[in-house]
């Protein structure tokens, strides 16, 4: 009973301590994970991480379910994101069901209102971070192009975002995949030399 | 079918989410307001004003209630399976293979080329939520909320959900 509880308490925490969504609660998770219950080493979260992070998706939920299935199999994985994720959910029916009920008194339309510009600053500042993560990974030219691309393509000519977002990952794994293999030709032709010469 | 329909939606909104969960909101949003209909985006809006008031991952706090908006208890757990599940099940299968993924140079360019899409598709997200603001409560209350917002939020770092709070509070008060 004891890893469950320690799963439960360890995951329960980082769900209502965490803000911002899932990717600011990786370093409490990491805390709880590696220094808490010793639940795994640092070089292996973080190859857990680094893993998580090229799939799709919630990261925090990603995270949950490897560790908690490492701890205890498949219900240390439920343990884990169930408690990680509930406390959060539950809290947001009890707050919108509230505002809900009163939802023709003027008083909550203007608190409607009121959050209205706070949200879409938000969201402007994490489309900063998105675009400047991209500014890092790919230059700035490339960025900005393919950020006045999408634009046209999802805003202008109304694409479903999604195939754009296709088009793109399997361009970049030709790109990649063209890229691997003339490095390998390079060092077929570079190894035979280097046998004769030692 | 309701359910199909709703496994569907956070299906592939979260599977072509690349950066966690902030990066498939709107995708989300695309699914749920554009699509099919199920909120307007105001409504919308209002969710994701609370799901960023309280703490926890957001996609799966957005999963959870309009899952249970639209088909009750089921209804949530359907969203939220289509949430999790698919991309926490690949992460278990796939730890045995780790070592050729890390490294791999086509998932790091993969991962690299989808931010761009990303922060426009937000971009676009807050000129919709500047422009409803501008329309329901003028230009005045939209500058002064966005400065103050960009004040406590980035200068003086002051915690979201008291910001949010603070909004609805001065909405309540002087937007009503």
């Amino acid at each position: 009973m004891k890893p469950y509880l320690e799963l439960a308490i360890g995951f329960a925490r980082t769900g209502v301590t965490g803000y911002g969504g899932g990717p600011s609660t990786i370093p409490l998770i990491e805390f709880e994970a590696v220094k808490k219950y010793k639940w795994m080493t640092e070089e292996e979260f973080g190859e857990i991480l680094a893993l998580a992070n090229t799939l799709p998706g919630p990261i925090a939920t990603k995270m949950a379910a490897y560790i908690g299935y490492k701890v205890k199999g498949s219900m240390g994985a439920a343990v884990a994101i169930l408690t990680h994720i509930l406390p959060s959910i539950i809290a947001m029916l009890a707050l919108l069901g509230v505002l809900y009920s009163f939802r023709q008194s003027p008083i909550v339309s203007g608190m409607v209102q009121g959050v209205t510009p706070v949200i879409g600053f938000m969201l402007a500042e994490m489309a900063y971070r998105f675009y400047q993560k991209g500014s890092q990974g790919l230059g700035l030219p490339k960025n900005l192009m393919l950020a006045a691309v999408s634009l046209v393509f999802v805003q202008f000519l109304e694409w479903h975002p999604g195939i754009l977002i296709a088009i793109v990952l399997s361009t970049a794994f030709y790109i990649a995949h063209r890229k691997e293999q003339a490095n390998k030709k390079a060092t077929e032709e570079y190894m035979p030399v280097r046998e004769k010469s030692s | 079918m309701i359910y199909w329909e709703i496994f569907w939606a956070f299906f592939v909104a979260n599977l072509l989410g690349y950066g966690g969960g902030p990066a498939t909101i709107p995708l989300i949003q695309i699914e749920v307001v554009n699509n099919n209909g199920w909120m307007t985006l105001t409504e919308f809006g209002d969710v994701l004003a609370i799901a960023n008031a309280l703490p926890g991952p957001i996609a799966t706090k957005m999963a959870g209630f309009i899952g249970y908006e639209l088909g009750g208890v089921l209804g949530a757990a359907v969203a939220l399976a289509a949430t999790i599940l698919p991309s926490a099940l690949a992460v278990i299968v796939l730890f045995k293979f780790v070592n050729l993924f890390k490294d791999s140079t086509k998932v790091k360019l993969m991962t690299k080329s989808v931010q761009p899409i990303i922060a426009v598709l937000l971009a676009v997200m807050a000129y919709q939520f500047f422009l409803t603001a501008f329309e329901n409560s003028g230009m005045l209350h939209l500058v002064l909320l966005a400065a103050v917002s960009y004040l406590t939020l980035i200068k003086f770092k002051v915690h979201p959900s008291l910001v949010i709070f603070g909004a609805l509070f001065y909405g309540g008060i002087f937007l009503s």
